[in-house]
C-alpha cells in the first residue's frame, strides 16, 4: 500500500444542479480568505450588473459569461486554496445532466468528493448519477453538504430525512467513509464557522472534514510497480533511458521488472529525475530508468515488478458513455490507455445501470450519460490492472475515430456494487 | 551509474507538480507531429522552459520556441529571451506583430497603444505557417477565472478558437492530442501551479529571470490606477508627473501596459515573502488590458490568444 502526500487533498463538488455547489465553494473560499481583493471587487461588480444581490458567491467560480447569464455552471473550473493545515485543488463540477462528461472530468483526478444537495429536495436522480459515478471512479470519500437548510427553518428532521437517503445510497455504493453536515452556503452556517442555528448538530464543519479527512491521493491497494514508456530518451555514448511516471510502488535500482507485452525479464541499473541521478523514486514521480539488458522497449511498453498486470486483448470493463450518439456493439472506436493508442471494437454491450435501483438491466445501446457494462477487444496488445487496484493501468478513454472526440471514460473489471 | 546518487528524500508538493508537468511534455511531444512552446520571456515561461528542458535531458529541446514579438517589450526580456536561448542551443522562432502590421493583417493601432489582443492573429499565422500542431503555453489556471476552466490540453479549432462549451472531457491523466489538419492543440503544463509554486520553484532551481522581477528604482508615471514604466513606449502625458521609486514588476507584458508594484523585494525569498502576503492578485496589480471588460480574457481566449 503506496500512499502519498497527505498534505495535498484534490476535490471535487458533486450533486444536482442548483443545490449550490458553486455557492459552497465560493462560501469556503471567501471565508478563509482565499481571494484577493480585487477579484472579490470583480465578484461583487459582476453580481450587481446582473441584478442577484451584493454578492454571488458562485460567480467566484463560475467564471465564463455564459455560466453567469445562465446561473450554472457549464464546464468545471478549478480553484487552488491552502489553510495551515493542508492545501486545496478544487475542482467545482456542473451538476446539470448534459454536463455529466464535465463532472466525470472533475471527478476523475478526486481524492475526495465534496457533495451538496438541497434539503427540500434530498437525492434526486442527478446525484445518484453523481454519486455512482464518483464510486465508479474509486472515489471512497464523502464530505455531505445538505445544504439550503435556512429554507427548512434548520429542521433538524428535515436533516435526518436526507442524512438517511445519504447513507442508503453510500451503503450501496460502497464508499468507505461519510461525513454529512448541515449547512447552509449563502450564509456559512457549518462551512468555516460552526453555526448557531443548528445546535442540535455536533459534527464537523465543511472546512474541518476536509482539513481532518484521511482520503490520499494515487492509493493502490495493490503491491507492484508500474511504469508505462513515454518516451526513449538517447544518451550520450549510446545508450538508451525509458522515461514514465512512477506508478504502484516505489522503483528501486536493482528491482527487477518485466517488459511487457514482449515479457522480458530485467534489472533496473539506473533512475533519474529530471536529469538528475536517484537510488529511488516514489508514485507520481517522472522518471527515466536504464535497463542492464539490450531491449526494443518504447512507447506504449509497460515495466512492471510482480505481482504482474494483465496481458490481454479482450476486456471487460465498466464505462461511461459520453457520445452525442448511442454506443452500439459492433462500432469501432480508438482507446488509450496508459501510452498506448489502440484500435479497439465494441464486442458487446453487457448491461446498463439503472440509475434509480443500481441493477443492470438489458440493453441495445447506451445513450449519452449512460453507465454500463462492455466487452471490448483491441488491435494491439494492453498491459492492465483492474481498475480498483491501479487506477492508472485500469483506466482507459475511448475516442471517436472521425472527431477524435473523447466519448467515454473506461474502467477494467467491475465495481463490485454493480 | 557513476555519478553519486541523491539520498532519497520525500516527495514534496513542487515534486509532484513538477513531474506532472514532465508527464504532458512528454505526452503532447509523442502524441503530436509539430509541437512548439511558446516563450514570452516571463517567469511562467522560464519555468515551463526549464521543465522541458529536464523533460528531455539529455538529448536538445525536441521542438522549437516561439516568441510572439508585439515590438513593445522591456528590453531586458528580450535580451533575457537571447541568452537562455542561446544557453540552452534552442531554435528560436521569432513572430512578429509588426510584420503583421505591415503586411496589413492586423491595423495599427496607433503609437503606444496596446498590441495585446493582436497577438492572437500573429501567434495563430505562426501556428499556420509551420503546421504547428501543438503550442506549449505557460498559462495557470490561477491567474483567471476562465483560465480556470481550461483543460490541460485545450483543442482549438481550424481557426482557432476555444470553445468553452465544448471542452474535450479530459479523465485521469490520459491527455489524448489527436487533432484533425488544420486544427491544433494549446497545452498547459503548469495548469495546477500558482504564483506562489511558481516563485518556490524558481528558488529551488535557482533559475535566473529577467532583472525587472526584482527590486529596482526606475522613472515611473501613474495611469490607469497602475505605475507604468517611462521609456520608449510610454511618454508622460499633459498633467502625468514622473516619479523615481523603487518597483518591480509582478508580470512581463507589454511595456506600455503592465504595471509595476512599489516593492523592495531584490531576492527570491523576499519576493515569495511578499507574494505570500499579497492582497491583490497577479493580474489585477498589474494588468491593464484585463480591466476592459468583466470577460476579457475569456474573450480573448474565444479568439485563440494565448
Ligand atoms: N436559500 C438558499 N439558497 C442557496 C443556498 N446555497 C445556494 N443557494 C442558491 O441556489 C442557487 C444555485 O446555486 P449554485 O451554487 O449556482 O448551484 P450549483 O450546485 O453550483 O449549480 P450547477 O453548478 O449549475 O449544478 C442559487 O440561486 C443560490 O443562491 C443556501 O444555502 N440557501
Ligand atoms: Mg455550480
Amino acid at each position: 500500500m503506496e500512499t502519498i502526500t497527505k498534505d495535498l487533498l484534490r476535490l471535487a463538488t458533486i450533486g444536482s444542479v442548483d443545490d449550490g455547489k458553486s455557492t459552497l465553494i465560493g462560501r469556503l473560499l471567501v471565508d478563509t480568505r482565499q481571494l484577493f481583493d480585487d477579484q472579490l471587487d470583480a465578484v461583487a461588480a459582476a453580481s450587481e450588473k446582473r441584478g442577484v444581490g451584493d454578492l454571488d458567491l458562485s460567480f467566484v467560480t463560475d467564471g465564463l459569461r455564459a455560466e453567469r447569464e445562465q446561473g450554472i455552471t457549464i464546464d468545471v473550473a478549478y480553484r487552488y486554496a491552502a489553510t495551515p493545515s493542508r492545501k486545496f485543488i478544487i475542482a467545482d463540477c456542473p451538476g446539470h445532466v448534459q454536463y455529466t462528461r464535465n463532472m466525470a472530468t472533475g471527478a476523475s483526478t478526486a481524492d475526495l468528493a465534496l457533495v451538496v444537495l438541497d434539503v427540500a429536495h434530498g437525492l434526486k436522480e442527478q446525484t445518484r448519477r453523481h454519486l455512482c459515478i464518483a464510486a465508479l471512479l474509486g472515489v471512497s470519500t464523502l464530505v455531505v453538504a445538505v445544504n439550503k437548510m435556512d429554507a427548512v427553518q434548520w429542521s433538524e428532521s428535515a436533516f435526518r430525512g436526507v442524512f438517511d437517503e445519504v447513507q442508503t445510497v453510500a451503503r450501496e455504493l460502497d464508499f468507505a467513509d461519510v461525513t454529512t453536515i448541515p449547512v447552509c452556503a449563502l450564509l456559512g452556517d457549518n462551512v468555516v464557522e460552526s453555526s448557531t442555528n443548528t445546535a442540535w448538530y455536533e459534527g464537523p464543519t465543511v472546512l474541518e472534514a476536509l482539513e481532518s479527512s484521511q482520503a490520499g491521493a494515487w492509493t493502490t491497494s495493490r503491491q507492484g510497480a508500474r511504469l508505462a514508456i513515454q518516451w526513449v530518451l538517447r544518451q550520450p555514448g549510446g545508450g538508451r533511458t525509458y522515461a514514465g511516471m512512477v506508478n504502484g510502488d516505489v522503483v528501486r535500482i536493482g528491482d527487477v521488472v518485466t517488459l511487457l507485452p514482449a515479457l522480458v525479464t530485467t534489472t533496473i541499473t539506473s533512475i533519474s529525475v529530471g536529469g538528475a541521478p536517484v537510488l529511488e523514486a516514489g508514485v507520481g514521480l517522472s522518471i527515466d530508468v536504464a535497463l542492464a539488458h539490450e531491449t526494443d522497449a518504447g512507447r506504449g511498453d509497460l515495466l512492471a515488478s510482480s505481482p504482474l498486470p494483465t496481458v490481454t486483448r479482450d476486456l471487460d470493463a465498466t464505462i461511461c458513455w459520453f457520445g452525442d450518439a448511442p454506443l452500439r456493439s459492433g462500432q469501432r472506436l480508438r482507446l488509450k490507455h496508459t501510452t498506448k493508442t489502440t484500435p479497439v471494437k465494441i464486442v458487446s454491450l453487457n448491461g446498463v445501470v439503472d440509475i434509480a435501483t443500481l441493477r443492470i438491466e438489458p440493453t441495445e445501446q447506451f445513450e449519452t450519460n449512460e453507465i454500463g457494462l462492455v466487452t471490448l477487444q483491441t488491435a494491439d496488445y494492453l498491459v492492465v490492472d483492474d481498475y480498483r487496484e491501479n487506477r492508472v493501468t485500469g483506466s482507459f478513454v475511448l475516442i471517436d475515430e472521425v472527431t477524435n472526440a473523447t466519448v467515454a471514460a473506461g474502467m477494467v473489471g467491475r465495481a463490485a456494487f454493480l | 551509474m557513476t555519478s553519486a546518487p541523491l539520498l532519497a528524500r520525500a516527495t514534496d508538493h513542487l515534486d509532484l507538480l513538477e513531474s506532472h508537468a514532465i508527464f504532458i511534455l512528454r505526452e503532447v511531444v509523442a502524441e503530436c507531429e509539430r509541437p512548439v512552446l511558446l516563450f514570452s520571456g516571463g517567469k511562467d515561461s522560464a519555468v515551463l522552459l526549464h521543465l522541458a528542458r529536464k523533460a528531455f535531458a539529455p538529448q536538445s529541446l525536441p521542438f522549437p520556441i516561439l516568441h510572439i514579438d508585439t515590438g513593445q517589450n522591456f528590453p531586458e526580456v528580450l535580451a533575457f529571451r537571447d541568452a537562455t536561448v542561446a544557453a540552452i542551443g534552442g531554435r528560436l522562432i521569432v513572430a512578429s506583430v509588426q510584420h503583421s502590421i505591415d503586411q496589413g493583417r492586423v491595423a495599427d493601432p496607433g503609437f503606444s497603444k496596446s498590441r495585446n489582443r493582436l497577438q492572437t492573429v500573429t501567434l495563430l499565422d505562426a501556428i499556420t505557417e509551420h503546421g504547428f500542431d501543438a503550442a506549449f503555453g505557460g498559462a495557470r489556471r490561477d491567474e483567471d477565472k476562465a483560465r480556470a476552466k481550461e483543460r490541460i490540453l485545450s483543442f482549438r479549432d481550424g481557426f482557432g478558437q476555444w470553445d468553452p462549451r465544448q471542452q474535450r472531457p479530459e479523465l485521469w491523466q490520459l491527455y489524448q492530442g489527436k487533432v484533425n489538419p488544420g486544427e491544433h492543440l494549446r497545452a498547459f503544463p503548469l495548469s495546477d501551479w500558482t504564483e506562489l509554486d511558481i516563485w518556490q520553484y524558481i528558488e529551488r532551481e535557482h533559475m535566473a529571470l529577467p532583472e525587472i522581477y526584482f527590486a529596482h528604482e526606475r522613472d515611473v508615471i501613474f495611469r490607469d490606477q497602475m505605475w507604468l514604466a517611462v521609456g520608449p513606449f510610454v511618454e508622460p502625458r499633459p498633467g502625468e508627473s514622473v516619479e523615481r521609486r523603487v518597483i518591480r514588476f509582478r508580470t512581463v507584458g507589454d511595456a506600455n501596459c503592465t504595471g509595476a508594484v512599489d516593492s523592495t523585494a531584490s531576492t527570491l525569498a523576499q519576493i515569495i515573502d511578499e507574494i505570500s502576503v499579497a492582497n491583490v492578485s497577479e493580474r489585477g496589480a498589474t494588468r491593464a488590458d484585463d480591466r476592459f471588460s468583466e470577460t476579457a480574457m475569456e474573450d480573448r481566449k474565444r479568439e485563440g490568444y494565448f
